[in-house]
């Protein structure tokens, strides 16, 4: 037997179009836990498909435990003891968390000749799974009845409760809050401890570094290396990611913040768990961080300021002026643009054109004679969004949802663009977005500071509030909990603000 | 309907080009061979009738098309276009037939007669529209109410008799012919109608801010309303637009069969939507073109007059109905999960 537990070895797939992979490896040792990264679009998710046997290789072949082997689909890699978290969940939230451990391989008991579900083994072996990766869960209550990182913690039981010995865990821990994201480590150490191989990916440097015995490098479907994840450095890691040198994560900003004017006074939720008494104000000119733990409740009040969820109390003022905003609409027609978090739940209009996309906020002003829409000025409008924003796009007619995850926002940033908007408030801008476009990115919003329009960024990456905010403001548990100067803002003092539970 | 501009023409496009409109060449050639076997089939009478059929259904699947693309359905069409009928069949009576069913009402013009029918019918749609915008009941559920509803009331208003013995001027809409059919072109008045919608709804979906919402919604309803679109308002119009729609297409059935009863109508839900799906109306959302819903209509009427010609039994056709939908809808989505 090799020293190796599974090894693929110059995978190939193509879909229409593009080469998502080209000669693709991975080595995996037992009991280690390998580190695999690369921008959006390497082919990480894809290579592990292929391992777990939603896409077929075109070429390549897979060897686990020194055999040569052909993986037909998930049931079959489960059955060899190959499990994956994906990145996207698939939860059953009407089902009990029990089933949503055991769906499509239910303990069965035969009654006479007929085959029944075995419920009272299923729910005794789903808790014993649950208690194995430290969930306090009863397995007969409702998945739905969790939150979302809640799940993910159930999905990883699931893995764990196939008895694996290979886990991918594909980005398990984007919606994790700090306490959960231990609470993993934890599991994933004890699982590496048994012997596991563990497959990671993710986008988080200081998790890869932490967690991981080894890393390889993706870039364009490509091999780049595998590397001792301890002789490895951040940067070192980026340019091999990037494939060139980064010398600045955040560009110089010029923008001068002027005089206070959009206020929020006493904004307060319909909901009593989400955000009360949210009290804060934005310059001309400013970029106001917003920082806090998942929870804090920052989508929320952003989208209860934006008309989307309802308020009880509170009063928004933009140059003293009060603004009524119960709708989105009155947010528009107020100058107010929202950037929302989920880019394809409540963004994109993912079968329409990048023309439609752009031009749905704004068609007011494209009217000859109050009816008509001028498709010219629409596709000028496009035209000149495309250019200055360097959207990669083959035209204006293309499908937004075959844009990569940076192209679209930039589109979504122009549909607010076109309505010359004072306040922009931005909701995790650069999430699912790749190291390079990422950059783009920021340099729009510096521009959009230095014309003069108040910014509001969530983020949930210090990072990036460091690196780009004049103002951090800390939400904790849906209460406002204080204001660190950009320049003296660090992890510290953020996070002491953004655990200051009551 | 995916872009083909730039595609080089080679033998491998032409072959996908054929499998992209499978049906259209299916019925085409079925077209090409009823008119070797029967010299009639190419007749004026026939097109004539062949217009005549497609132009209410076309009217129909044009008012429903607005709900599909929203990802929402009208069972109630079938129905409202019944009731429309009944309603339009009762004003247009002669004043002399024995067996009015209002003797006090007046005689009316066939215009106010459509107008009153478009507003009763109007309401109807609004009632729909509020239902699934304000009270969030999905569209399938809502409308099987309001289709379940429309009959009991048509029932009620007609007293479960047909209607006939309709005056001259309202029968003469639908059977009569522009220039007294001298042109050597079939051209029924009732071209004139299918055609004024269809420019109308083209005009509506392609160059309007109520088309570009429609598809919004139909998109990404959420991404929609945070792009500042009433959602609401839209769908109610998009109902009412549905129902208007069905009201007119009535009023010509109604003409055009020269009775009207509760049984009017019945079933003609499903072969709008049938139709539109075939013009690649997306079950998704989203998508949708007039064009492609007459081509839909189209191919059910061909198919329809072809297999009459060729004498199969009406049971076989309902066979042959069956399998086109089903085929063009699993063709259809091949083109989508292609790109996966």
């Amino acid at each position: 037997m090799s020293e190796y537990r599974l090894e693929m070895h110059d995978v190939v797939k193509t879909f229409p179009g593009v080469k998502a992979l080209d000669h693709a490896q991975l080595k995996l040792r037992p009991g280690t836990v390998h580190a695999l990264m690369g921008e959006n679009g390497a082919g990480k998710s894809t290579l592990m498909k292929c391992m777990f046997g939603i896409y077929h290789m075109d070429e390549g072949e897979v060897v686990y435990e020194g055999e040569r082997v052909q993986i037909k689909g998930p049931l079959d890699a489960l059955n060899r003891g190959i499990a994956m978290v994906h990145q996207e969940l698939q939860p059953i939230p009407e089902r009990s968390i029990g089933e949503n451990i055991y769906v499509g391989r239910y303990p069965l008991k035969k009654i006479g000749p007929i085959s029944i579900v075995d419920h009272a083994k299923m729910y005794e072996d789903a808790a014993k799974v649950l208690k194995e990766v430290h969930l306090n869960f009863n397995p007969k209550a409702k998945l739905g009845s969790l939150s979302v990182s809640q799940m993910q913690l159930v999905e990883i039981a699931k893995a764990v409760s196939a008895d694996c010995k290979v886990l991918i865990l594909d980005e398990p821990t984007s919606s994790l809050t700090a306490a959960e994201v231990e609470a993993l480590f934890t599991i994933v150490n004890e699982l590496r401890a048994k012997g596991v191989s563990i497959v990671y990916i993710s986008h988080k440097m200081d998790e890869i570094l932490r967690i991981s015995d080894e890393v390889t490098i993706m870039r364009d479907g490509q091999y780049i290396g595998t590397w001792e994840a301890k002789e490895l450095s951040t940067d070192f890691i980026i340019t091999k990611m990037v494939g060139r040198e980064l010398s600045n994560l955040f560009p110089q900003r010029e923008n001068v913040p002027g005089e206070v004017v959009f206020e929020v006074e006493d904004f307060t939720s319909i909901n009593p768990k989400s955000f009360r008494h949210a009290t804060f104000n934005v310059r001309k000119g400013e970029i106001l961080g917003v920082a806090g733990l998942v929870g804090a409740q920052r989508t929320e009040l952003m989208e209860g300021l934006f008309g989307l969820r309802s308020h009880t109390s509170g009063k928004i003022t933009y140059q003293g002026r009060e603004l009524k905003i119960n709708h989105p609409k009155d947010a528009i027609n107020n100058g107010i643009a929202m950037l929302t978090e989920d880019r394809r739940a409540t963004g994109i209009l993912g079968v329409l054109s990048i023309a439609d996309n752009v031009s749905i906020a704004s068609l007011n002003q494209y009217l000859i004679g109050g009816i008509m829409l001028n498709d010219g000025k629409i596709e000028k409008l496009v035209q000149e969004n495309v250019n200055k924003l360097s959207i990669k796009t083959p035209s204006s007619k293309t499908q937004i949802q075959s844009l990569s995850g940076g192209n679209q926002q930039k589109v979504l940033i122009s549909r607010w663009l076109a309505n010359d908007p004072d306040v922009f408030i931005l909701d995790e801008p650069t999430r699912g977005i790749d190291v390079g476009a990422k950059y783009e990115i920021y340099c729009i919003i510096a521009d959009l500071a230095k014309q003069g329009k108040s910014v509001i960024m969530i983020s949930s990456e210090m990072s990036e509030l460091i690196g780009m905010s004049d103002r951090v403001m800390v939400m904790c548990d849906g209460r406002v909990t204080g204001f660190i100067d950009g320049a003296e803002a660090n992890q510290e003092n953020i996070m002491a603000l953004a655990t200051q539970f009551e | 309907m995916g872009e083909t501009k730039g595609m080089a023409l080679n033998g491998k496009s032409v072959i996908k080009f054929i499998s992209d409109h499978a049906i259209i060449f299916l019925i085409i050639l079925l077209a090409l061979f009823t008119w070797r076997n029967s010299q009639n089939f190419m007749s004026k009478d026939n097109l004539n009738n062949l217009i005549s059929n497609v132009a209410p259904r076309f009217i129909i699947a044009c008012g429903v098309s607005g709900c599909l693309i929203t990802k929402g359905t009208d069972l109630s069409a079938g129905r409202q276009v019944g009731l429309a009928a009944c309603l339009a069949a009762m004003m247009q009576q002669t004043l002399d037939y024995s067996a009015r069913v209002f003797d006090w009402m007046p005689d009316m013009h066939w215009t106010v007669a459509l107008i009153i029918t478009v507003v009763i019918m109007g309401c109807i749609g609004a009632v729909n529209g509020s239902v699934i915008a304000f009270l969030k009941v999905p569209p399938f559920i809502a409308t099987l109410g309001m289709q379940t509803l429309v009959y009991g009331a048509c029932q009620i208003i007609t007293g479960n008799q047909p209607i006939g013995g309709f005056k001259e001027s309202y029968r003469a809409l639908a059977s009569g012919n522009f220039f007294d059919n001298r042109f050597p072109l079939p051209l029924p008045y009732l071209l004139l109608p299918a055609l004024l919608v269809g420019i109308f709804m083209w005009f509506l979906y392609n160059k309007t801010r109520h088309g570009k919402y429609m598809y919004a919604i139909g998109g990404n309803e959420n991404a929609a309303q945070v792009a500042g679109v009433n959602v609401t308002a839209s769908l109610i119009r998009i109902y009412i637009l549905a129902a208007v729609m069905y009201a007119l297409a009535g009023f010509l059935v109604g003409s055009k069969a020269g009775g009207a009863s509760t049984a009017t109508g019945s079933g003609y839900e499903l072969e709008a939507i049938a139709a539109c799906t075939i013009g690649g109306v997306s079950v998704n959302g989203g998508v949708g073109r007039i064009s492609g819903i007459l081509v839909g209509v189209l191919v059910f009427e061909v198919l329809k007059i072809c297999l009459q010609f060729l004498r199969f039994d009406p049971a076989y056709t309902y066979i042959a109905q069956g399998l086109v939908i089903i085929v063009a809808v699993a063709l259809d989505l091949r083109k989508y999960l292609a790109k996966k």
